[in-house]
Formats: C-alpha cells, sequence, structure tokens
C-alpha cells in the first residue's frame, strides 16, 4: 500500500540526472517535467570538474548511494536540459 | 509535517506483521544497532507510493527465504523523526534516503540499498537483490 499521484508523469517520484548543455549535472527526484523544464525535490548540483570530478565520475559516484541534497526544490529550464535519465538505471560500481 | 497516523499504520503493519520490529525511538535504534553480533537489517520505510510501495512487499518476499537477517527492524522516515535521524547517524557517510534497506554484519554497514535502486523496480526485483544479500552473508538455518 502506499500514495500515488496519478495526475503526475511518468517520472514522478523517480530519482533522476537532469545533464544540462552547459557545465552543470543535477541528480534528484522528480515531482513532474512539463514545457517549462523538469521540477526536482532534494537536488545536488556538480559542476564539471569540480573536486577533479567529471560529470561521469560524479554520476558514478551518485549511483552508489545517492546524494547528499544542496537544495530542497529546484526547476531547471528545458532549454537548459540536455537529457535526462534515472538515476537507478546507471549501473552501480 | 508527518502524515496521520490512520493513514501510517497500514504501513507499518505491513511491516510488523511480518516480525518486522518498529523503532519509534532513538532508544529503540540504540538497543537495536548497538547488538554487534550477526546479520541485521534496517528498513528506512516510507510514505512515499513510488518506492515504498515495492520496498515493503520486497522486504517480505525477501524475508520467506530460506537464509535471513538475525534481526530485522524498521524506522519511519518523515514519522517517527527522532529515530530516523538516529538511524542515519550510525550511516552518516550514506545520503539520506526513504524507502532505503541498510544491511549490517556484526555492527559493520556491509550493503545499502538506496531509493533509486528501488524506484520503477516491482518487488520480486527489490526481493532478489536482498536475497543475495542474505545469501552471501546470513548463515543457513540449522536443520531441526
Amino acid at each position: 500500500m502506499g500514495t500515488f499521484h496519478q495526475n503526475k508523469g511518468e517520472l514522478h517520484g523517480i530519482t533522476v540526472i537532469v545533464d544540462t548543455t552547459g557545465p552543470e549535472i543535477f541528480v534528484g527526484r522528480c515531482d513532474d517535467m512539463d514545457d517549462r523544464g523538469i521540477f526536482l525535490h532534494d537536488v545536488d548540483l556538480h559542476r564539471d570538474g569540480e573536486g577533479g570530478r567529471s560529470k561521469d565520475d560524479y554520476v558514478k559516484r551518485a549511483s552508489r548511494f545517492g546524494v547528499f541534497k544542496k537544495y530542497d526544490h529546484l526547476m531547471i529550464p528545458r532549454d537548459r536540459i540536455a537529457s535526462v535519465r534515472r538515476l537507478g538505471e546507471v549501473a552501480a560500481e | 509535517m508527518p502524515y496521520s497516523e490512520l493513514l501510517v499504520r497500514p504501513m507499518r503493519e505491513e511491516l510488523s506483521t511480518i516480525g518486522v520490529r518498529e523503532l519509534r525511538t532513538p532508544g529503540d535504534v540504540d538497543s537495536f544497532l548497538n547488538e554487534k553480533n550477526g546479520t541485521a537489517m534496517l528498513v528506512v520505510n516510507s510514505v512515499c507510493g513510488c518506492a515504498a510501495g515495492m520496498a515493503r512487499p520486497g522486504v517480505r518476499l525477501a524475508l520467506e527465504g530460506e537464509r535471513r537477517p538475525d534481526r530485522v527492524a524498521s524506522v519511519f522516515a518523515g514519522q517517527d523523526l527522532d529515530a530516523t535521524a538516529r538511524a542515519r547517524a550510525f550511516m552518516a557517510d550514506i545520503p539520506p534516503s526513504s524507502p532505503s534497506i541498510a544491511f549490517f554484519k556484526d555492527g559493520e554497514l556491509v550493503y545499502f540499498m538506496p531509493r533509486h535502486r528501488i524506484e520503477g523496480r516491482d518487488a520480486s526485483q527489490v526481493a532478489s537483490d536482498l536475497t543475495q544479500v542474505f545469501t552471501e552473508f546470513c548463515a543457513v538455518p540449522a536443520a531441526t
């Protein structure tokens, strides 16, 4: 038994990786996605090269245990989004 | 803000009725996780249907197998706030995640299934991952 929100898109409640056209990459729990962009909860942000880690390095690390959030909520505009994929689909190492 | 207990009770009972001990206070958590001998599994329960709706039945299926942890307990994230915070202090290097499942052997965290490894999967897939962990770390029950 659980609570469900059937008026939301298929990614609602799913932890996603949102790569952007710039150096930023985000991991957060998707609330919804529409023409304006994607709305995330409990969001972490990484910038390519930050801490010596590329975007790929960051995603691999996030896939193991998740991320510590930097923002409670965030909206990423559609024109900045390069890709959206599920964190759970990244193979854990 | 915690949900109504009326809403949450069935989610608690989905685990408690299969023998999962509910830890409602920091003291409950301490007494459970400070027992260092053997294997212990801690389920971080959650209201969220998107993932917890699969985590609980996954735990139930896994516990029906031959091998199982010596002790199994749960805390309820978003409901029993102090108990959940205390449980997370035992795995401080791991980002908070609910639902999630932590597995300890002799007091050491040896496996963690975060929320994103539960989302979008069905109960049998969650159970399959847990069964692999039980096979690796739990003893075969002695024949009676």
